[in-house]
């Protein structure tokens, strides 16, 4: 049982128990499954602004706040009490292609050679972290939703928009990994 | 506390994202590199579950559990889907995480990942700021 929830589960486990994540918030309180709205609630909330796009009621959505603190709790009971001491295992040739990079430790969930504190003032270190999170907000509140809101939730509602924006993520996603990635190295 | 239950149902679902390992940088990469079908499968069941349910939910009629009629807002089109879209799809493939993810690795006690979180937040903060320049 211990093993069950300590080893990673395969796609067809755990994906159908993200899609379960839409009827239950529809049922417990009609709420759309969504992350990205909580970025734009904690600026509500948190930092004191008089910009038009920040001026609302956030109280009415805290419950999205106290959703992601469940997620980060989420994460801590399954990545630090129940972590799983293997590296994920990843396809043979994604690991000879990133080695083609440099990348050489494999043994988090990210290279750890990029994602640190003394690289953030490199080049590459700052591309990868701090643009790198400034488009996953400016982006997904841009495009008003992310790979929950709109990938999950909303092509499960079956929205145009929804459809257009995932397969948006995936086109900038794409031209960023095979062409921009190799050039940071 | 009428909004304790939503904690655990995050909770639940931070918990699966550790467990499905789209929290991990790699598996982002052999996504878009095409060489596993791991993100692929994921991302494709969960949709099918979804959209199964709001078909059931819409056949049946099925209420909240308040008993109000379930009700989801339409998602508009404009050029901010496919500029936005875009942008995100460069932050995504960057940091190996969409916002979901964030959380739940500065969870696992992942700090450097707050820094990540943090750039995000600032990133919808000028979005906010900008908003009305922008093209939509």
């Amino acid at each position: 049982m211990l093993e069950l929830l300590t080893k990673p589960w395969p796609w067809y486990v755990s994906g159908p128990l993200i899609g379960l994540m839409v009827p239950i918030l529809l049922i417990l309180g009609n709420k759309s499954f969504g992350i990205s709205s909580s970025l734009r609630h904690f600026c509500a909330a948190c930092i004191p602004t008089k910009v038009k796009f920040f001026d609302y009621n956030w109280k009415a959505e805290a419950w999205n706040l106290i959703f992601v603190l469940g997620v980060v709790a989420g994460g801590f009971i399954a990545g630090i009490l129940l972590k799983n001491p293997e590296p994920v295992q990843i396809s043979e040739n994604t690991i000879k292609d990133l080695q083609g990079y440099g990348i050489t430790d494999f043994s988090n969930l990210y290279p750890v050679e990029i994602f640190n504190f003394q690289n953030l003032l490199s080049v590459n270190g700052f591309l990868f972290m701090i643009i790198g999170g400034f488009l996953v907000g400016f982006g997904t509140r841009y495009a008003n939703g992310c790979t929950s809101g709109h990938s999950i939730m909303g092509l499960s509602n079956l929205q145009f928009s929804s459809l257009v924006a995932t397969i948006c993520f995936f086109a900038g996603g794409l031209i960023m990994s095979w062409f921009i990635i190799p050039l940071l190295f | 506390m009428k909004n304790l239950k939503y904690f655990f149902v995050g909770l639940i679902f931070g918990f699966i994202l550790i467990k499905a390992e789209v929290i991990s940088w790699f598996r982002i990469q052999e996504m878009f590199h095409f060489q596993s079908f791991h993100m692929y499968g994921i991302i494709g069941s969960a949709i099918a579950i979804g959209a199964l349910s709001i078909f059931l939910i819409k056949k049946f009629n099925i209420k909240d559990s308040s008993g109000n009629p379930i009700t989801i807002a339409p998602k508009e089109l404009n050029k901010g889907t496919v500029i936005g879209g875009l942008c995100f799809g460069f932050g995504w493939a960057l940091t190996g995480a969409c916002p979901g993810p964030l959380y739940a690795l500065v969870g696992s006690g992942h700090l450097i990942i707050l820094i990540v979180l943090l750039s995000a937040i600032a990133g919808t903060f000028t979005y906010g700021l900008l908003k009305d320049k922008l093209p939509h």
